[in-house]
């Protein structure tokens, strides 16, 4: 697998405020990559996507906080992942943890999220989600285009469910 | 990063025009502006300006949808981009809103 080239993260209030924040950070960042306008188009609502269900999350508890948003540049991929825990994280750590994404995980999230969840899923190549007593979710989208195999993300996922 | 709201009533149609991003931070001002409205009216959306858009955004227009449909009114959005327009269709949205490029 190849290794991360750069990572970049931000920190923002927990706050409606602050999401196109997160959206002009995305910009900056993708814009170098080479991803084309529909790409970057549709990285910029996933990641808000995220972003405004963290904010949320953290406002039905009252309890204010940060929310992070992490990003892996790689050569031929792109992976963010958004955590309203408010605390700095161990990309690849946390991203080991995380299930692959799946229906039933969507009917939890659809009942807060609204479509959130679902556009995610819908305009990112990959995605995964962490319930704990916050949410973290992890997505990727690959340069070009360019995705991987089938038997290859089927393999990664055998390999965390062994692992659990 | 703000969103304008115009809104141009003539007897029971208003034509409501935007201008800027739909996110999480403008689309519950948005909501505030618009449902009062919502009540037998027909409300004419237009998007052309609007650089930006998510499920917040999307969520309000259901729920203007809603009303209206409750009241008799009607909801058109017009002057969609392709982008927008794709946002609409992915969701199946489209399927039953009245949108349109022109």
């Amino acid at each position: 697998m190849k290794q991360v080239m750069d990572y970049i993260e931000i920190k923002v209030p927990a706050k409606p405020d602050y999401v196109g924040v997160i959206r002009l950070t995305l910009s900056g960042i993708v814009s170098r990559m080479g991803y084309t306008y529909e790409e970057i188009e549709d990285m910029k609502i996933a990641v808000s996507e995220a972003a405004t269900n963290a904010v949320q999350h953290a406002y039905a508890k009252d309890e204010g906080g940060e929310v992070i948003v992490g990003f892996a540049i790689y050569q031929d991929k792109l992976e963010i992942m958004v955590a309203d825990s408010g605390k700095s994280f161990n990309f690849l750590e946390i991203k080991n943890t995380l299930q692959p994404y799946t229906e039933s995980s969507t009917v939890e999230q659809l009942s807060e999220g609204g479509l959130g969840l679902y556009l995610i899923e819908t305009l990112m190549d990959e995605v995964r989600v962490l319930n704990h007593s916050g949410v973290t979710v992890f997505m990727m989208k690959y340069l070009g285009g360019e995705r991987e195999n089938h038997d290859e993300t089927n393999s990664r996922r055998e390999t965390f469910e062994e692992r659990n | 990063m703000d969103l304008k709201i115009d809104k141009q009533q003539n007897d029971r149609k208003i034509v409501v025009t935007l201008a800027g991003e739909i996110d999480a931070f403008t689309a519950p001002k948005l909501r505030e502006e618009l449902l009062p409205f919502a009540q037998g009216n027909t409300i004419i959306v237009n998007l052309r300006d609007v650089s930006y858009l998510d499920s917040t955004g999307l969520g309000v227009f259901v729920g203007l949808f809603k009303q209206l449909k409750k009241t008799d009114g009607e909801l058109q959005l017009i002057e969609l981009s392709d982008r927008l327009k794709r946002l609409f269709e992915i969701t199946g949205l489209s399927h039953v809103m009245n949108i349109s490029a022109n």
